[in-house]
């Protein structure tokens, strides 16, 4: 069974450690804060300018001027701060964020990224995904491993145009988890019940299958 | 105005000697900490041509995407868009110029232009469209871009209180691009909920220091939510959103 968009957060907050600085992007890395693991702590990273984005407000707590970089209203954590825009990309781009999540339409081989862009259809921007993914070291992807129409999203060379050129190590599918390395990728895990032959049927880019691979488990 | 009262009375004065085909440098994310009332203004005065820099671009009946049915902006350098309809009709009908810029870039441009640097390196948009015709510089093993700085002829911005000298306190994650706004407009223009006297507000807790602006006024603020997103009152250890 391919993991559902809560499952995918749930396995990709097994990444966090105790202590991490973290970044996450809209849509399914948002979900990730609701699987923060027992007994350790973490801030997240709001990229409008916000350290330790608490949880949404309750309705006589809404603030107009307390929001993330949805721009949805949240509130903030105890012992968070706030910081104007260049001090928030100072912190990302220097290297400070410990993991940045974000979705993506393609990876490829080489570490490439696109996410922001579909040329012919409506271009929105880029926000601060470029920034995000050039500055940080440790950024895991979360997205679906091909199309409804069964066409691969792990790609020999991504089509669209880049977000980020050769800064992805780590993606985390609906089917399975990978790591690229050295211009290929690598299968570290598979979602429960998925085959590796399935795997391999939907991932267009080389593919690195290491004796048995093991299933995740939650 | 005498010596460094920079406070002024009215919108129309605030905004004196804007004219068409300026560059105009915005504060706010989203509908975040937007100088609402300068934008009005603007769209009263019917400037036309002009080039602005902001984040955001508002939405169809508030912010900044109310000067768009009067054609008022050429150009805009943004880092995400299209959250207004007009808009997108504008931008797809090639009558709107939109120079895509990363937020974190775009950030920099800002602060690099109150600096009074000219230019800097990123690795934010390097073998992307954004580095298209762009410098490109190896440092230490990685590439880079070259990014120019921006500086506008005015900047809007919007601060929670001001004192009579200029010195400003933003309130929460209204911060955002304001205070770079506010060091590279060549007239700095600032709106608060409140002005208080000279010497009220503590000198370690203000976020821009009054020699950067040149306008000060007071004005009410709808202070419009865009995703307006809550929680049950039930007590929860959710860490974060949802």
């Amino acid at each position: 069974m391919a993991l559902s968009r809560e499952q995918i957060a749930q396995r990709v907050a097994q990444e966090l450690k105790d202590g991490y600085y973290v970044n996450l992007g809209i849509g399914i890395p948002t979900l990730v804060a609701n699987f923060v693991p027992n007994g350790i702590e973490v801030m997240l990273q709001s990229e409008n300018g916000l350290l330790g984005m608490g949880e949404f407000p309750t309705d006589d707590e809404i603030d107009a001027d307390l929001i993330n970089a949805g721009k949805q209203t949240v509130t903030m954590a105890t012992g968070a701060s706030v910081f104007d825009s260049a001090e928030s990309f100072a912190m990302i781009r220097g290297g400070h964020v410990d993991l940045t999540v974000l979705g993506a339409f393609e990876v490829d081989v080489q570490g490439n990224i696109a996410s922001y862009m579909i040329p012919g259809k409506l271009i929105k921007g880029m926000g601060g995904a470029m920034d995000l993914v050039a500055g940080a070291d440790n950024i895991i992807v979360t997205m679906t491993h091909a199309s409804k129409h069964g066409v691969s999203k792990l790609l020999k060379q991504c089509s669209l145009p880049l977000t980020g050129k050769g800064c992805i190590k780590k993606v985390l599918t609906d089917l399975a988890y990978l790591e690229i390395k050295a211009g290929k990728f690598h299968l570290v895990e598979r979602a429960p019940g998925v085959s590796v032959e399935e795997i391999i049927k939907l991932t267009e880019g080389e593919l690195v299958i290491n004796g048995d691979v093991p299933e995740m488990s939650f | 105005m005498a010596g460094f009262d920079k406070v002024v009375s009215s919108y129309e004065e605030a905004l004196h000697g804007l004219t068409d085909n300026m560059t105009v440098i915005a504060g706010g994310f989203g509908l975040c900490g937007i100088a609402e009332n300068l934008i009005n203004e603007i769209k009263r005065r019917g400037t036309s041509g002009l080039t602005l820099v902001s984040n955001n671009c508002g939405v169809d009946d508030f912010g900044l995407g109310i000067l768009l049915p009067k054609r008022q902006i050429k150009k805009i350098i943004a880092s995400y868009v299209g959250e207004n309809a007009e808009f997108e009709r504008q931008m797809m009908a090639g009558e709107l110029e939109v120079e895509l810029t990363p937020q974190g870039t775009l950030a920099e441009k800002i602060r690099a232009g109150g600096a009074g640097i000219p230019a800097f390196y990123t690795a934010t948009g390097v073998g992307t469209p954004v580095a298209e015709g762009k410098e490109e510089r190896n440092f230490n093993g990685r590439d880079y871009i070259l990014e120019e700085a921006i500086v506008g002829d005015f900047a809007i911005v919007k601060a929670w209180k001001a004192d009579r000298y200029g010195n400003l306190i933003f309130r929460k994650t209204a911060r955002n691009f304001n205070p770079l706004a506010a060091t590279a407009g060549k007239i700095t223009v600032v709106e608060v909920e409140e002005i208080v006297e000279v010497g009220e507000l503590d000198p370690d807790q203000i976020h821009t220091p009054g020699i950067y602006v040149n306008r000060v006024i007071q004005g009410t603020f709808e202070k419009r939510i865009e995703q307006r997103t809550v929680r049950a009152k039930t007590p929860s250890t959710n860490n974060g959103e949802q």
